[in-house]
């Protein structure tokens, strides 16, 4: 799959603060990208050079293969923006929104009617068309600013953080949209979010960045296993715990790391590995009280770089 | 290029619908109305067979308490400038629409020239449709169509009036640009128009008396003078003013009304009215340097809003 977005070396400081470090980001054509971190990580300021609406202060930030600095009406024509703050004419209908959009990106009137009638009807919003914008909730913004999207039918949409401030039916809705759309458009989508879980819900690969550099990239399977040497911890409770036993569960086949707390053994590994540990732990004579098995969420792996913070 | 008609014909539909245009063209016409209705009675009294230029006599003749059409029109303006300029940019960065319209495949500054022009229109849109209904009332009312020359010097007016508003637009706009907050960019407008409407003259004043001061002599009193009225040229109130005395009171021959009569220069000059060509003559270093200020305002804004960079938070 060809790249769609690309980020060399990106770099962006305000008045002496980095706020985006030396970033090397890649994403393909058709990916749905988790653009993962805390607030004030980076993610809003990367988001803004690639559009070529901030200029960056070294390094090159491409989009379908144009520069975003050197081109960024090219770059404008390919991507849509939900900003987080995202924001229409209040004292204007939907329709009329969606039309401005669509008529700022050159489209014959006869598309615009067409487009923005479709757009409408993805996310649900027909039947309030000619209402005011002022009177929509914000959950019916957020799914405007989606259909702002569609009318453009943009190769790669940048979405800031679109879930905040909906209330979580809302949410779920809106993460089933994003999906549905990037889907069936065939558009790469890059959600930016602090919030982990929804990320994780329907996003394949995933960033987390922090202190504007990212610290984790990858499928959300392989991430456990980088992260904290492996997918599953298992906690065993042993009555005595010797050395030799902890030398004998290492030596296990997809074991990758053991740690004593108290009287507990904490064990990392890849898959559930606890038939072979408890026969391990009768052949070293250990007297077993209880095993447990807790397979990691991103969520670990995410706090332990908010931790890090 | 479809970038810019888009904004500008968004611009242009939002400012004729919105409740501010509908006030600002009441308010101006009531005014434009009133002004007329009364110097027309005053003029009826006073017209003879002899008399030229009667129908510019509409537009500046004040009537008893209430003050003429130009004046009204000098005051106005500005206001509704202001008042169209003021919010463009900062309203659009409170509502979040500004990331979400500079993400559009246009460029920067058909924003902004959209904005503006789209202010323009509405100005003259507005000023002419009133000088037309003014000019209708004051028809009806003396009876004495305009002459050619009259017609000419009312379109003049009416272009220089559009300049003068477009400055005050332009400044509008700069504020806009500069301050985050609408009511501050609001009241800082207000306050430069305060500024030249009110203080000016008070400060022309002080600095002619300190630079110049008026003694026995009838020298230094027009030496005076003269420094007050270059340092109220400054205004573009007062070049507006100054420009409109000539162009629709034919009989004037020189900018300074103040020093006529103060030297009694005015009884030794012909009284025969100035041509058309010779009026615009005089009026054009005025106009040239309102339309200097605007470009001025408008060349700062449009560096500021080209360079802004778009911030997360």
């Amino acid at each position: 799959m060809p790249v769609v977005v690309e980020t060399v070396d990106l770099t962006k400081t305000y008045n002496g603060n980095t706020a985006v470090d030396k970033l090397n980001l890649r994403i393909e054509e058709g990916e749905l990208f988790g653009f993962l971190g805390p607030n004030g990580a980076g993610k809003t300021t990367t988001i803004l050079m690639l559009l070529g609406l901030t200029e960056p202060t070294s390094g090159v930030a491409r989009i379908g293969g144009y520069n975003s600095t050197r081109e960024p009406l090219k770059v404008k024509r390919l991507s849509g923006y939900v900003p987080e703050k995202v924001g229409f004419y209040e004292d204007l209908t939907a329709t009329y929104n969606l039309a401005y959009t669509a008529r700022l990106n050159g489209l014959s009137e006869k598309l615009v009617n067409r487009r923005v009638g479709e757009a409408l009807e993805v996310v649900g919003l027909s039947e309030v068309a000619n209402k005011n914008v002022g009177t929509f909730s914000r959950g019916m913004k957020q799914r405007l600013a989606i259909a702002d999207i569609l009318v453009k039918t943009p190769k790669v949409a940048f979405l800031d953080e679109p879930t905040s401030g909906i209330d979580p039916e809302g949410v779920n809705q809106m993460l089933d949209l994003i999906s549905k759309i990037a889907r069936e458009q065939k558009m790469t989508v890059v959600l930016s979010s602090h919030q982990l879980h929804q990320v994780q819900r329907i996003c394949g690969r995933v960033g987390i960045m922090s202190k504007g550099k990212m610290v984790v990239e990858g499928l959300l399977d392989q991430l456990g296993k980088e992260a904290l040497g492996g997918r599953f911890k298992v906690e065993i409770q042993l009555t005595e715990i010797t050395s030799a036993l902890i030398e004998a569960i290492k030596k296990i086949n997809g074991v990758v790391g053991v740690e004593r707390s108290g009287d507990l053994l904490l064990v990392g590994c890849s898959e559930d590995l606890r038939p072979q540990i408890a026969r391990t732990i009768v052949d070293n004579n250990g007297l077993l009280v209880q095993m447990k098995i807790q397979s990691y969420a991103l969520e670990d792996i995410y706090m332990k770089y908010f931790r890090e913070v | 290029m479809t970038g810019l008609i888009t904004v500008f014909k968004k611009e242009l539909a939002d400012d004729f619908t919105s409740w501010r245009f509908i006030i600002l063209f009441t308010m101006v016409l009531l005014a434009g109305v009133l002004a007329t209705y009364v110097a027309a009675g005053s003029i009826r009294g006073e017209v003879s067979g002899t008399s030229r230029f009667v129908f510019l006599a509409l537009f500046t003749t004040s009537g008893g308490a209430l003050p003429s059409f130009l004046s009204f029109i000098i005051l106005f303006i500005p206001i509704v400038g202001i008042a169209l300029g003021f919010d463009a940019i900062n309203s659009e960065k409170n509502n979040g629409t500004l990331s979400r319209l500079l993400s559009q495949p246009i460029y920067r500054d058909a924003v902004i020239n959209g904005k503006f022009l789209a202010g323009v229109v509405t100005i003259a849109v507005m000023l002419t449709s009133i000088v037309l209904l003014v000019t209708g009332l004051g028809l009806r009312m003396i009876g004495v169509p305009p002459t050619s020359e009259e017609a000419v010097r009312l379109f003049f007016f009416l272009i220089a009036a559009i300049i003068y508003g477009a400055f005050w637009l332009g400044l509008g706009i700069l504020f806009s640009i500069f301050v985050r907050r609408v009511a501050t960019s609001a009241m800082a407008s207000i306050a430069i128009w305060i500024f030249f409407a009110f203080f000016m003259t008070m400060i022309a004043g002080l600095i002619a008396n300190g630079l110049a001061p008026a003694g026995e002599t009838l020298d230094t009193q027009i030496r005076n003078i003269e420094v007050q009225l270059m340092v109220m040229r400054v205004s573009p109130i007062m070049l507006f003013q100054e420009a409109m005395a000539v162009l629709l009171v034919p009989g004037m021959r020189t900018m300074g009304q103040i020093l006529q009569l103060q030297t009694g220069a005015g009884a030794f000059m012909l009284p025969t009215p100035l041509s058309l060509g010779q009026s615009l003559l005089n009026v054009w270093p005025h106009l040239v340097s309102i339309i200097v200020l605007t470009v001025i305002c408008f060349a700062i804004s449009y560096i500021k809003f080209m360079r802004e960079e778009i911030r997360a938070t």
